[in-house]
């Protein structure tokens, strides 16, 4: 079991939560207190990078869809980067992808908030 | 003609109550009124300022009388006194002093008449008088038809927005009355669809829930549409449902006389007397018992219901009159016994009788094979729907409603279990403790077994699967209880990988989420949980559920033959 860990660093346009070990229910207070410490500068986006994340589970899926339903109250733009091609078929047939793109690196993804 | 007065409420009276009536006055000794053929004028009151006489012509003008023909062939201003006709209506202007009168024809349809009796002056009328007179008719003529034909579209458009309502009111009631949940039933399953037509007919289901746990079904329809069939639907369905259950009460629910025969004979008693002439009721009622699969029913006229076991199908036949001709009629009782994997269709004429375009009624033969030859319970009435698409085909407009209702008792066979599917290996069986996190051990086990028959590219479908499978089972069926563990096994036959998880809630239903709606959710109308059903749902190609006293057993399962070699 690998316990989250969420780091968030500021870019010029946007926040990025760098995201490592497992989503799931225990993983809830990491991602908020990361999510919340992003928010605070008030970015136009937020970026989840998925990159050393190796197992999210359907509890996962709904911390992230919370975090969605607030960002989309702020008007914050939420983006992800990392995620593999299992979690992208995840992420579309649960159409969270509708709602938060998905980039292949976090260069593109940078490139396209603000 | 020194002066001519219009009432002012002229067109208001064009407009007025239904009845096309035009009244112009001139002054004259007596009003001039004009007569709608066929119709009467009554008395109105003059006009101010100067008082006329309130002698109203009051003139029979019948079609047939010949007045009429020759007004019609005849336009303008006709002296009545140069006539000479066999017509009683003219007569009777003669006496109530007409003297002129002026047809207003209309595309040579004789609308009304204008009268006009002598002049105050007592000079006769000029030709001055008479041009303006036959103007006057030559533009009232076509308003007055203008106002009718849009009276008359007032009155379909009030006419038709009445139908409207009834069919919402109709509808309503239905919708009302029909149960708004259905019952859940450990090793049972239960599912039900309701089709109003465009009229709406006189459908209904409902179930009766007894405290021994036995449980009632009810399927009916009413003859005629309309709110009629929806009233006697409301009240039919009271009755059933006060009779079922004053008589399980009475009885303490003893089996002999909740017995479903006795409650639509009693039923029938009770609707007699106050149904509506020329209309009946048909109805189906069974009884199940659950625990033991035993299910009595009772027939009232209505259709068949079929049995679909294994790949053939059987009738639950009884004899019985519909409900609401004759009292003291007896209903025969009949008995069967369901079996594991046991489906039955109840459904309403509204199917059987539909018609496809060549006018061929969907009827039972293709019903009772349609049954035998596909899978029961939710899945049937599902495709009995698409096939009935299929057999109207897409401009079909719905002659009845369609109800449809399904019964299907759980099967106790998993795939894997089951000798025709093929000769089975054990790849992998062991246990965890339920404890959150464990799932993932599980999975990577389950991965290792799998990892020689199951091509890559669905392996992580399959962790995913299992992981989610694991966690409902030790979490609803275990109860987190960390002493409690779920049991994995993991088979391959040459066509198929079988997974089995087996935790020890048997007697303790899933808990069915409704589909996840990431809009709902996002908007906070539904939780953002209740994903995991539906990743299993996404990542497997079939999945049963196999339930006993003690275990809850779900087998996931791959289709072999069909995957890319890797």
């Amino acid at each position: 079991m690998a316990t989250l860990e969420a780091t968030v660093r500021q870019q010029p346009h946007a926040a990025v939560i760098d995201l490592k070990g497992d989503i799931d229910g225990a993983g809830e207070s990491a991602l908020q207190k990361a999510y919340a410490d992003a928010a605070a500068q008030k970015p136009s986006s937020i970026l989840l990078n998925f990159g050393e994340v190796g197992y999210i589970n359907s509890k996962g899926i709904a911390l992230i869809v919370m975090l969605l339903a607030q960002a989309r109250k702020s008007g914050t733009r939420l983006l992800t980067t990392g995620l593999s091609s299992h979690y992208v078929e995840i992420f579309n047939i649960t159409r969270l992808s509708d709602f938060m793109k998905i980039y292949p690196d976090e260069a593109s993804a940078l490139a396209n908030s603000g | 003609m020194e002066t001519t007065s219009t009432k002012p409420s002229f067109w208001q009276r064009i407009f007025g109550k239904g009845k096309t009536r035009v009244e112009t006055r001139l002054e004259t000794e007596s009003g001039g009124v004009a007569t709608e053929p066929g119709s009467v004028a009554t008395p109105v009151a003059a006009p101010a300022p100067k008082p006329l006489p309130d002698t109203l012509l009051n003139i029979d003008l019948p079609p047939n009388d010949p007045l009429v023909a020759y007004f019609s062939s005849q336009p303008g201003v006709v002296e009545l006194e140069k006539l000479n006709l066999d017509s009683p209506a003219l007569r009777e202007l003669n006496k109530q002093g007409v003297k002129l009168v002026i047809p207003l024809v209309n595309q040579g349809e004789l609308l009304g008449l204008m009268n006009l009796s002598n002049r105050l002056s007592d000079q006769d009328y000029s030709s001055d008088d008479r041009g303006l007179l036959n103007n006057l008719a030559t533009q009232t003529a076509p308003a007055i038809r203008v106002a009718q034909l849009v009276r008359q579209q007032q009155l379909e458009t009030q006419a038709r927005e009445r139908l409207e309502q009834e069919l919402r009111i109709a509808r309503l009631v239905q919708q009302t009355l029909l149960p708004q949940e259905l019952p859940a039933l450990e090793g049972w399953h239960i599912a039900a669809h309701y089709r109003p037509a465009r009229s709406v007919g006189g459908d209904f289901y409902d179930f009766l829930q007894y405290s021994d746990g036995r449980l009632g079904l009810v399927i009916g329809d009413v003859t005629d549409k309309g709110v009629p069939a929806a009233l006697v639907m409301a009240s039919t369905r009271a009755t059933l449902r006060g009779v079922a259950i004053d008589y399980a009460a009475a009885q303490n629910t003893t089996e002999s006389v909740v017995d479903p025969g006795q409650v639509l004979e009693r039923a029938n008693d009770l609707i007699c007397p106050d149904i509506p002439p020329k209309m009946f009721i048909t109805c189906f009622y069974a009884l199940l018992d659950p625990k033991t699969g035993c299910l009595q029913y009772a027939n009232a006229g209505h259709d068949v219901p079929y049995v679909k076991r294994g790949d053939t199908f059987l009738e639950l036949r009884a004899r019985g009159m519909p409900l609401g001709l004759l009292p003291g009629m007896p209903y025969e009782v009949m008995e069967m016994q369901l079996e594991p994997g046991d489906s039955i269709l109840f459904y309403s004429d509204g199917l059987v009788e539909a018609h496809n375009p060549q006018k061929e009624m969907f009827g039972f033969p293709r019903l009772s094979e349609y049954v035998a030859s596909h899978p029961g319970g939710a899945a049937l009435i599902e495709s009995v729907l698409e096939d009935l698409e299929i057999f109207t085909g897409p401009n079909w407009e719905q002659e009845d409603d369609v109800t449809l209702m399904t019964l299907e008792r759980e099967g106790n066979n998993l795939t894997s279990n089951a000798p025709e599917t093929g000769d089975w290996r054990l790849l992998a069986e062991f246990e965890t403790p339920s404890a959150e996190g464990n799932e993932r051990e599980v999975m990577k086990r389950v991965a290792d077994a799998a990892q020689d028959i199951l091509p890559a590219s669905r392996m992580e479908q399959l962790k995913t699967a299992v992981a989610e499978a694991t966690m409902n089972a030790m979490e609803h069926g275990n109860k987190n209880n960390p002493e409690i563990p779920v049991q994995v096994e993991v088979k391959a036959s040459p066509k198929l990988l079988s997974v089995h998880i087996t935790d020890e809630g048997g007697s303790v239903p899933i808990p069915d989420n409704p589909a996840p709606d990431l809009d709902l959710k996002l908007d906070g109308m539904q939780s953002p949980r209740g994903w995991g059903l539906f990743l299993i749902k996404q990542f497997v190609d079939e999945m049963n559920i196999v339930t006993d006293e003690e275990h809850h057993t779900v087998e996931l399962i791959w289709h072999l033959e069909d995957m890319p070699k890797t």
